[in-house]
């Protein structure tokens, strides 16, 4: 076992050492070539050689869809848990703020029959997301990490209960027929349709791309630096001069902001969106995707995320030994989750700066100096 | 015991001719005016009285538990006095953030290094630079000019105070994987960083070998001569006594004794809190 892992820790460890000393053109050449891959993926044409790779059980594309939003979601939720080191247990409520913003402007279903295009919503979705981040962050972010921990778990749940129950919201009933996404192509058929879920795919691949830019240009400024320090230890981080609280809002909100876009997004492929789509689990799992792809880093959210979304649908339509996989998913889910803590408690992409949110308590209190 | 201080002279131990050339200013940088801290029975800081004069380095000593951190802390911004209220540059800062009063021009160390282990050497010195620059988040998310400028400025100024503790080598690695002493050299860097007016060092030398505390005096005393006053907490009295201008003593809380180093070593108070005579009679 020892052994085992040290084969593949010196060649993680080879790989990385390439990665960061070889030239640049390297670099931008293999990263390009993973974004012409994931672009390339949904296609028959091209997924049909890859094997056991194309899930079985369901519609590839659907799955990649699915799998991108949580990649997205990771992505968003790496800001706050990974970056300024917040237990955020409740991420999936700013998904659900997203994803009913969109259908109470847009679906005929609504009271308020406005009936907004898809586009118009969207940047609501995103505002009023960013809204509710900083009301929920503005009295709790002054707590410390235990306290937020319990706090956001009943935003998301709160949220949850005024969907299900509030006549207003529709409940399992749900808000159907909202808009897609706009854009036709030359013969008049709408790129964002029904059937094909391809386009939504590329659609979130494309977002994808533009928030990791946007978040590693954070990540590499002051804002990085603060939240990173504010992890590390937050009363050393206010004493060297960084507002802490105010970061910590702008990681929250801006966290936020990514998770209304993702529900917004989900809403406008779906075309229905109901309670049901809003279960404690989701939060859970983007949770645990993201401490599994290696907290505190944007390469392993998004690993994470994927890999975590994809091998829950993976086992959708697998028999072993007469039993269906997919009813067992979250057991085996939670087996690697737990093999992964005692194994490599820093993540599939181990980070640098790694957190230090689980392994380190000392700075709840602060004593002597 | 504070009128006596009329000119403070050279410390007598031989010290860089650096030293002999700074003329202390009587202009108050820091007043601590009849400070009493409490926590629950525990009067950590007992009518705490002194004043801290621009340009001077000022020893602040007594034996464990004395209240030489809390001090720090109270005047740090980390607790608040039950009694009396601390000045700084003429303003009061009870009630002030700490991230405040950093920007007003204090600035720290720590008793137990308390560095952000994760960032590498260079970041966390970028962290205290950060105190003063505006970039917006949306500055940061767009690159902005005033982001880039900012950036640049940092960056100049982490590698000149790395360069100034004398742990250039060490840039890119994770403070914790520094040597202790490094750590303890970086830290006093970050502090830097914010462009302090007074700099306070809780037991910087705390561990040190002699010859690292003979580097750390010459620091010290580097410091001093770019313009910051310098607060001082030390334990070692021959490493006291041959950097600072003056020296208040504290025990139990309370204040001693205060004055020139010579003065405050031939103190009988000070030399029975040092060797516990009061209490121990067999002495
Ligand atoms: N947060 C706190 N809660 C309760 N008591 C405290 C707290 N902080 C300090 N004290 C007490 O206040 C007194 C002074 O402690 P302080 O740490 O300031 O001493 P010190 O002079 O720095 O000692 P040392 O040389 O050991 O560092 C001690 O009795 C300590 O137990
Ligand atoms: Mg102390």
């Amino acid at each position: 076992m020892t052994s085992v892992r040290e084969w593949f820790d010196s060649g993680r460890h080879a790989v990385s050492e390439r990665w960061h000393n070889g030239p640049r053109w390297m670099r931008w050449a293999l990263i390009a070539a993973v974004i012409v891959f994931f672009y390339a993926l949904p296609n028959r044409e091209f997924y049909q050689w890859l094997g056991p790779i194309p899930t079985t059980g369901s519609n590839f594309g659907h799955v990649l869809f699915t799998v991108s939003i949580y990649v997205l979601l990771a992505v968003g939720l790496n800001i706050v848990v990974g970056f300024a080191g917040l237990l955020d247990l409740g991420y999936f409520g700013f998904f659900a703020v997203g994803a009913y913003t969109v259908a109470v402007f847009t679906s005929p279903s609504s009271d308020l029959k406005t009936l907004w295009p898809w586009m118009l919503a969207l940047p609501l979705a995103i505002a009023l997301t960013m809204l509710s981040g900083v009301m929920l962050g503005t009295p709790t972010l002054r707590l410390r990490g235990d306290y937020l921990a319990i706090v956001t778990l009943g935003f998301a749940e709160m949220i949850r209960v005024a969907a299900t129950s509030s006549e207003f919201l529709k409940g399992q009933r749900g808000f159907n027929q909202i808009p897609h996404p706009p854009g036709s192509y030359p013969d008049g058929k709408p790129i964002f349709g029904v059937l094909d879920p391809r386009p939504y795919y590329w659609l979130v691949l494309t977002l994808i791309i533009l928030v990791v830019i946007g978040v590693q240009n954070l990540n590499r400024s002051r804002v990085g630096r603060a939240w990173i320090a504010i992890r590390e230890d937050e009363d050393a981080a206010q004493l060297m001069g960084v507002p802490t609280f105010k970061f910590k809002l702008w990681a929250f909100a801006s966290g936020a902001a990514i998770g209304g876009l993702a529900g917004a997004l989900f809403a406008g492929k779906q075309n229905f969106v109901s309670s049901q789509n809003l279960e404690l689990l989701n939060s859970i799992i983007i949770l645990a995707a993201v401490i599994l792809g290696g907290s505190g880093n944007i390469v392993g959210a998004i690993v994470g995320g994927g890999l975590v979304a994809y091998l829950i649908e993976r086992f959708r339509g697998i028999e072993f030994f007469g039993i269906e996989l997919y009813e067992y998913r979250f057991m085996l889910f939670g087996l690697v989750l737990v093999v992964m803590m005692i194994f490599r408690p820093q993540g599939l992409v181990a980070n640098r700066r790694r957190a230090a949110e689980f392994k380190d308590r000392r700075k709840e209190v602060i004593v002597g100096g | 015991m504070g009128e006596t201080v009329q000119k403070p002279t050279v410390p007598e131990q031989a010290g860089p001719p650096a030293a002999e050339s700074t003329a202390v200013t009587r202009e108050p940088l820091l007043e601590v005016d009849h400070v009493t801290l409490r926590f629950g029975g525990v009067v950590a800081l007992n009518d705490v009285n002194f004043t801290l004069y621009k340009g001077e380095i000022l020893g602040l000593i007594g034996p464990n538990g004395a209240g030489k951190t809390t001090c720090f802390n109270a005047m740090t911004g980390i607790y608040q006095p039950s009694e009396g209220e601390i000045r700084f540059r003429g303003e009061r800062i009870t009630g002030k953030k700490k991230h405040q009063i950093t920007k007003m021009g204090m600035a720290r160390t720590f008793q137990n290094i308390r560095l952000f282990p994760e960032m590498t050497a260079l970041e966390n010195i970028q962290v205290g630079a950060d105190a003063h620059h505006k970039t917006s988040v949306i500055s940061a998310l767009f690159r902005l000019p005033r982001h880039r400028r900012e950036e640049r400025d940092g960056l100049e100024k982490a590698e000149r105070l790395l360069d100034f503790v004398g742990i250039s080598g060490r840039m890119h690695d994770a403070a914790r994987n520094l040597s202790y002493g490094e750590q303890r050299r970086l830290e006093i860097a970050r502090a830097l960083a914010t462009d302090p007016v007074l700099l306070c060092l809780d037991e910087p030398a705390a561990g040190f070998n002699p010859a690292e505390k003979e580097e750390l005096l010459q620091l010290i005393r580097r410091i001093r001569d770019q313009g910051v006053t310098v607060l001082l907490i030390e334990h070692d009295m021959r490493l006291v006594m041959g950097v600072t201008d003056r020296i208040v003593v504290l025990e139990f809380g309370k204040k001693i004794a205060e004055g020139l180093p010579a003065e405050v070593r031939e103190d009988h108070r000070v030399i029975a809190a040092y060797l516990g005579v009061p209490d121990d009679d067999v002495a």
